[in-house]
This record gives structure tokens, C-alpha cells and sequence, in this order.
């Protein structure tokens, strides 16, 4: 069973209709590359997280995927046009399965 | 040692033996002005450390956080830890009247584990410790630095002040080489900034996590190709102690990141 990752998810709460409202994620990872040797000179195995959806009521809005030369505690942002109040989901997808939802919420007036 | 090591460590020796009272040299104490590691950061890792949302240590803090609230609630004001804790980053290491010893707060974080929840200290420098210290830590943020003032504390200060001017390693220098007499000036690439701890637990980027100001120390002691003292010590406390007098008045910052 893989640990769950710590991750801020962070959305204005308000925003007026046609906004572009900025997405920003930051995650606790330490992203190991897989390359790298550990004190007793055995590789470290391979730990990254691999992919970031995020959909806004269902749809999607943006896609990333990692590779192993993005930074430990990686940090996303995108830019999100607020049409209508919703639930933002981000899905977080790793090595070891690690499979994680986060949410926010936001308020279009 | 390598070649180039040993050529930095002797011109570095030079520099320091040269730069005398009279000198004039703009990074000496006293004559320039106290500036925080900060203000010598990047723009760009100065934006990371000024935006909640995107400094890295507030991942510590949130779990810091949970522990707080946690544990730690059904003592201290369980509505508003920014109030009954807003002093104590910006105070410790303190004097504690118990063991007749000064304590740093992550000290005094394990030493209310014991006494008071009768649970086991957390690890130096593990992630539940660093976590309850950046939470802590950060109800001071934007304070100035107040030492304790108690007066048995003088002796430790003097001790520490002592240990920051000894000489040690096998490139033998003291802290007060670099961050005193050389404060401002480069070895090889990096700025030598003059070490106030203001911002404490770090997130250091070279880290990719978040250290404590005795994981710094122990960063420079084996620079210099020192021993470092162990986690904890009482070594590290009485630094810690003149570190923190010395740079008394200054803003608290934590959590910071440095690069």
C-alpha cells in the first residue's frame, strides 16, 4: 500500500464569470530518479510521480505528465478559465501505487 | 584533500589573517549592516519563500499542523496556537529552570513530548519533528528575534561565541573566518552570507527538504573537514544560543528557503 502523498491544492474560492483564475499544486514527493546509488552503492529504485490530472466537474482541464528529472516536492500551476462554480479534481498518479484525488472548490458569481 | 581545496583553503587563510580592525573591509561585523540570508537570494527563490502556496515547507507545516492539533491542543490554546505559541521561535533556545540547561525549541518540543504526553522524543531531524518546528516556528514569523534574557543563559552564550571563534577541521578555520570576517565575499561560487539563523527549519533547495539550523552547522563543520558535533549536543545548543543573540532583533522568517 503506498503512503499518501502530502499535496496543497490551492484555488481562489471566489471568481468572476471568465476569470483566468491561476491552479496551483505542490506535492511531497521525493521523485528518485531511479539512476542514482545509494551509500552501499545499490541503485535506488525508480520512484516518481508519473502523471497529474486535473478535471473541473468532470472535465478535463489540464494533463502533465513527470519524468525522473522533475524536482523532489514537485510544484504545478496552471491557468483555469472560472465559467461556473464547480469541484476541481486533481488525480495524482505514481509509482507504487499511489493513486490519489484532491479536490477544491470554487465559487463563479 | 584535492589540490584546488587545498590552494582555496590557503588563499582563503591569507584572507583572513589580512583582514585586520583597521582594514576596513565592508564584510566586517559591527561596521555592516545585519542582513538576513535573504536578501541575498535569487528573485526567483526569494518569490518561493515569500508565497504560502508555493514554498515547499508548507507541506511540513500542514503535517506539523495535524500534529499540533493532534497532541499538543489540550495544553496549549487549542483555538489559537498562533497566540500562545507566537513567541517561542523567536525566544529559544531558552533557559529551563528543570534541567538547569538552555533548550532549543525542538528541545523543548521533545522535552513537552516526555514530561507532559509521556510519549517518546521524536528523531532529530526526522519528519515529525521538523514538521512540529515549522509549525511552530512559523506562529512567530514577522517577530523580531528576543532572545531569553535569563541570566544563566550568559555563561552558555559565552560558550557558544567561544566554539564560533574556535578553530577546528583539517582546514582549520572557525565559523567566524567566513560568516564574521569574509561575510558578503564568495568562496569559490556561493556568497558567504553571515549566518543568522532567521528563517529555521529551511527548506534548502541542495536539500530538496526541509533541515534544521544544527543539519546547517553540521553542513559547515564538515566543509571545513570537522567532526560534527552530534544532533542535539550541547555544543550545538550553546551555537545555537549565541547564533540566535546575535541576531537578536532581526525578523523571524521561518519557514525560509534557502538556495
Amino acid at each position: 500500500m503506498a503512503s499518501p502523498v502530502r499535496a496543497l491544492l490551492r484555488l481562489p474560492a471566489t471568481a468572476r464569470p471568465g476569470e483566468v483564475v491561476e491552479v496551483r499544486l505542490l506535492m511531497q514527493h521525493p521523485m528518485e530518479t531511479g539512476f542514482r546509488p545509494d551509500a552501499t552503492g545499490r541503485t535506488v529504485p525508480r520512484n516518481i510521480l508519473r502523471r497529474i490530472e486535473a478535471r473541473f466537474e468532470g472535465e478535463l482541464v489540464f494533463a502533465a505528465d513527470l519524468f525522473p528529472a522533475i524536482t523532489a516536492n514537485p510544484y504545478i500551476a496552471f491557468p483555469l478559465r472560472a465559467t461556473k462554480s464547480g469541484t476541481l479534481t486533481v488525480n495524482i498518479e505514481g509509482d507504487h501505487g499511489v493513486a490519489q484525488r484532491e479536490t477544491a472548490v470554487i465559487t463563479v458569481a | 584533500m584535492t589540490p584546488s581545496l587545498a590552494a582555496l583553503a590557503t588563499s582563503l587563510l591569507a584572507l583572513s589573517l589580512l583582514a585586520g580592525p583597521e582594514s576596513g573591509d565592508e564584510g566586517a561585523m559591527g561596521a555592516a549592516p545585519r542582513r538576513s540570508g535573504f536578501d541575498d537570494m535569487s528573485p526567483s527563490t526569494q518569490a518561493l519563500q515569500r508565497d504560502d502556496t508555493q514554498n515547499p515547507a508548507m507541506l511540513w507545516v500542514q503535517d506539523g499542523e495535524q500534529r499540533f492539533n493532534a497532541d499538543c491542543k489540550r495544553c496549549h490554546d487549542a483555538e489559537n496556537p498562533a497566540q500562545s505559541l507566537r513567541r517561542a521561535a523567536a525566544r529559544h533556545p531558552a533557559w529551563d529552570v528543570q534541567s538547569g540547561k538552555p533548550l532549543t525549541l525542538a528541545g523543548r518540543i521533545n522535552q513537552c513530548r516526555v514530561r507532559h504526553l509521556k510519549a517518546h522524543p521524536l528523531p532529530p531531524e526526522s519528519d515529525g519533528l521538523l514538521a512540529l518546528e515549522a509549525f511552530v516556528a512559523l506562529q512567530s514569523r514577522g517577530q523580531p528575534i528576543a532572545p531569553d534574557t535569563h541570566p544563566a543563559l550568559r555563561p552558555f552564550a559565552a560558550q557558544g561565541e567561544r566554539l564560533y571563534k574556535q578553530r577546528f577541521g583539517q582546514l582549520d578555520f572557525s565559523c567566524a573566518q567566513c560568516h564574521d570576517d569574509n561575510a558578503g565575499r564568495r568562496l569559490a561560487g556561493a556568497l558567504i552570507p553571515q549566518a543568522h539563523p532567521t528563517g529555521y527549519p529551511i527548506y534548502r533547495l541542495e536539500w530538496q527538504g526541509l533541515g534544521s539550523l544544527q543539519r546547517r552547522l553540521r553542513n559547515c563543520m564538515s566543509g571545513v573537514r570537522a567532526e560534527p558535533y552530534a544532533y542535539g549536543s550541547e555544543e550545538f545548543t550553546v551555537i545555537e544560543l549565541y547564533l540566535k543573540q546575535r541576531a537578536a532583533g532581526m525578523t523571524v522568517e521561518s519557514p525560509a528557503v534557502r538556495p
